[in-house]
């Protein structure tokens, strides 16, 4: 039997993605972020979440689509998973959606541009919404930013 | 009644007056005339009988009870303490502290103390030496007399005189029935009684303190009458709610006994006891004056703070303090939100009414963050008892120095090092420590020291254990290296010594010649290990054979609070621990000159380094090259000295430790952690470690 699975939607030039909504734990405005030297781009630095210094990355950065300004719509979504918790900064995020496991697809080679590693899936919703289930563990594979880092030296 | 709800407290206070017995003890052993030291020692006594008989835990009570009388006896300078009486009174609180571990453990806190009631009743009756657990009760009608009170040469001189002149005199115990109300004025009938047909010499307690009813059932007294013994008797006994009455005539062989055992006192007072080690050389050890059995001596640093009067504390759940101090941060935010709209509207009362919340939320934010904070001495404070008590099974002379125990860890933490410490104290005594015949030989002095040091560094806190013993003996570690098939010989001829070192953290390792029961079974080393690594610490050992070891300990501090100096860099804000910090000032920039492509300066007549902090953290908005005269931080490392420039400071201020999160641990180069600051915004601690090379 198929079961359902509740997903956190947010925008990231202009597809829709999705994060299981029990790793998520909260989605913040944006707020003021403590710039960390010595990391890459796409690490935007450290913020204050309730007394917790969270890190905070910008998927654009991260998936390798061009960044742009934060608008009045950009959300930190801070999701927690493999004991890493960590914000995104998304172009916006405001809705949550029932998804049927049956509706999920295995993630072609390339989508949007993002590779397949960093896609768990896409799950089609009504009848011509596409959302891409991000990869949490291979987004946040800190061995990644390890290399990234030698490779900037 | 319903004890449930304060079993907890219970418990918790019990533990706390256990503590604070075993610390005042140990005080008490190396300052045995200090009586203000046994009034602690008897309240602490006093408080833990009362809530134990509260409670319904006798044995508790009872032994107490017993505590109590002999530091009474002490504590009106009628019994001078003596080593068997510390051993006794040490045997208690171990025994006390097992049954409050049993009631911890949903038991009922019941104990075998009989043996140790006699003990301490012994004492009570005079038996100062320990002779009683050899001679038992054999002893005659004579000796209970001599004992119980002693009579000073005045009153023994009243007593010969009186028997002299034909009185009689007599030696009486009486005590008053269990659920008797009114003790005070039974016994005041019994006075009555007695004064009616002769005079009190002496009674114990005092008149004074029977009448306010400070004894427990009963009371005793040196009487002098012309009335027959049985007459009395019945006249006493006819005083109601009276349990039992024994009188016992006191005649001139009894009184010699008596003068005898005052003399023996003297000698107890003045430390001289050649007479009774003399007459009982099977106890001739714990006859040694106590400063000289005193294996432990606390350091001096750390006796002032456990001073007398215990703090005042309640106790909270560590998960309310968690929950508090997050709070606490969302309307820090919110406070700098309202001070941005107040300087918006422009409204002086609006404005006074949020500086005003500035400045509350501010001294709140000091106390919050304190909170969480224990000082290791909470830890550190049952190691000076443990050592002593290793010391003497071992018969070694161990003094414990301990330094820092001031320093404050996170709560966490705290709960979590004690194990691994006792580990490596006891492996330091029993193992490090020679023994006091090979100490002379070796031309040490006879006491080993033991140092437990802890202090703060940048992001973390080293509690160090360091002896003056054998040191590790490399031949013999690698010998048993191979033995247990830790290590191939092949490479064991390349370790290092610090390599060696470190082999016995391993799993299954022991070097201990024989098994004693206090270490050297070759478990400890390795879980020490596994813990502090476990804490994301980790331990190192350094030695030098035949001058000592020393175990060092590095903790992470999860949450502490450190001075630090805040400094500003274009719009960017950064924090240096101040502890690292030697001066501030300015430099111009003529004055720095480049030294083979180095750039220096001349800071008091010794060449230092300049480091542009903007250029390792690649500041984005500020520039030092571009200033005439720049504001420097000269830092400090061990004994190097480096200068720091930067753009502008803010201040000193307390900050929390906060790690970055684990996406972002590994390698930070200059960043060792961050703060949130007094407006919420996130800041980066420097680690200056990492800016001296």
């Amino acid at each position: 039997m198929a079961e359902e699975l509740k997903v956190i939607v947010f925008t990231l030039a202009q597809e829709e993605y999705g994060i299981e909504v029990d790793k998520v734990r909260t989605i913040e405005r944006m707020v003021p972020i403590t710039r960390v030297p010595k990391t890459p781009a796409f690490v935007k630095g450290v913020i204050n979440l309730r007394g917790i210094v969270i890190p905070v990355i910008d998927l654009r950065g991260r998936f390798g689509i061009d960044e742009t300004e934060h608008t009045d719509s950009s959300r930190i979504i801070i999701v927690a998973a493999n004991e890493l918790e960590v914000g995104f900064i998304v172009d916006s995020a405001n809705d949550v959606l029932d998804v049927m496991s049956d509706a999920i697809e295995n993630p072609p080679e390339v989508l949007g541009g993002i590779k397949a590693k960093y896609i768990s899936g896409v799950a089609k919703v009504g009848e011509s919404r596409l959302l891409i289930l991000l990869n949490l563990i291979e987004v946040l594979n800190r061995n990644e930013i390890i290399q990234l880092e030698q490779f900037g030296e | 009644m319903e004890m449930n709800q304060y079993m907890s407290i219970f418990i918790d206070e019990s533990n706390d007056h256990l503590q604070s017995l075993n610390e005042n003890m140990l005080r008490l052993e190396q300052q045995p005339e200090d009586i203000s030291i046994v009034q602690v020692i008897f309240r602490s006594a006093h408080t833990l009988k009362g809530m134990s008989a509260t409670m319904g835990f006798e044995d508790l009570a009872a032994l107490t009870h017993d505590m109590e009388n002999v530091l009474d006896l002490v504590r009106n300078s009628k019994l001078s303490m003596n080593g068997h009486i510390f051993d006794t009174l040490f045997k208690c609180l171990d025994a006390l502290e097992a049954m409050v571990q049993d009631i911890i453990n949903g038991g009922t806190g019941k104990g075998d103390v009989e043996e140790l009631v006699q003990i301490l009743k012994a004492i009570v009756k005079g038996d100062v030496e320990g002779k009683s657990s050899a001679k038992a009760k054999t002893a005659a009608t004579a000796s209970t007399v001599s004992a119980q009170l002693l009579l000073d040469q005045y009153q023994l001189s009243v007593i010969s005189q009186s028997l002299e002149s034909g009185h009689r005199a007599y030696y009486i115990e009486v005590s008053v029935r269990e659920d008797c109300l009114l003790k005070a004025a039974r016994a005041y009938m019994v006075f009555d009684v007695l004064e009616r047909n002769g005079e009190v010499v002496k009674a114990f307690p005092s008149v004074q303190e029977i009448e306010q009813e400070q004894f427990d059932r009963g009371f005793s007294v040196y009487y002098i009458t012309q009335a027959e013994e049985e007459s009395l008797r019945d006249q006493i006994s006819r005083v109601s709610e009276i349990d039992s009455v024994s009188l016992t005539a006191v005649d001139r062989e009894s009184l010699a006994e008596l003068t005898k055992s005052h003399e023996q006192a003297n000698q107890i007072k003045s430390a001289k006891q050649e007479t009774a080690a003399a007459e009982a050389p099977v106890i001739a050890s714990s006859t040694v004056t106590s400063k000289e059995s005193a294996p432990v001596r606390a350091a001096a640093a750390t006796a002032p703070t456990s001073g007398n009067a215990s703090p005042r504390t309640i106790r909270v759940d560590i998960e309310r303090l968690d929950s508090l101090m997050n709070l606490f941060s969302e309307l820090l935010i919110d406070r700098v939100r309202l001070e941005q709209l107040a300087s918006e509207v422009r409204r002086n009362d609006l404005t006074e009414t949020v500086e005003h919340m500035a400045r509350v939320s501010a001294d709140l934010q000091n106390i919050v963050l304190k909170l969480r904070m224990v000082p290791v001495e909470s830890v550190f404070n049952r190691f000076p008892r443990m050592v002593r008590d290793l010391a003497k099974s071992l018969d070694k002379k161990v003094d414990l120095i301990v330094v820092g125990a001031e320093t404050e860890l996170d709560r966490t933490v705290i709960d979590e090092i004690g194990d691994p410490l006792v580990h490596l104290i006891r492996n330091a005594v029993d193992h490090g420590i020679e023994s006091i015949s090979e100490r002379v030989k070796l031309g040490k002095s006879e006491v080993g020291t033991v140092h437990l040091r802890a202090y703060h560094s940048g992001n973390h806190v080293f509690i160090e254990i360091e002896e003056d013993g054998k040191g590790i003996n490399r031949p013999k570690v690698l010998e048993t290296a191979i033995k247990r098939g830790v290590v191939t010989a092949e490479e064991a001829k390349n370790l290092s010594d610090d390599e060696v070192n470190m082999l016995i953290f391993a799993a299954g390792f022991s070097t201990a010649d024989k098994v004693s029961d206090i270490s050297g079974r070759g478990v400890g080393l390795d879980v020490v290990k596994s813990k502090i690594a476990s804490l994301g610490g980790h331990v190192a050992v350094t030695s030098k054979l035949g001058s000592g070891t020393k175990f060092s300990i590095q903790l992470p501090l999860t949450l502490s609070i450190i001075a630090a100096m805040l400094i500003k860099l274009g719009n960017e804000k950064y924090a240096f621990p101040l502890s690292s910090i030697v001066e501030t000032g300015s430099i111009k920039r003529s004055d720095i000159r480049t030294l083979h492509g180095n750039r220096i300066i001349d800071y008091r007549q010794t060449i230092i380094p300049v480091v542009s902090l903007a250029h390792l953290v690649d500041s984005p908005a500020y520039n030092d090259e571009d200033e005439t005269e720049t504001e420097m931080l000269v830092i400090r490392k061990g004994d190097k000295l480096a200068a720091v420039l930067v753009e502008e400071f803010i201040g000193q201020s307390e900050i929390v430790l906060k790690p970055l999160g684990k996406y972002l641990a590994g390698n930070l180069g200059v960043v060792s952690g961050a703060t949130i600051l007094g407006d919420g915004q996130v800041a980066l601690i420097v680690d200056p470690n990492a800016l001296i090379k």
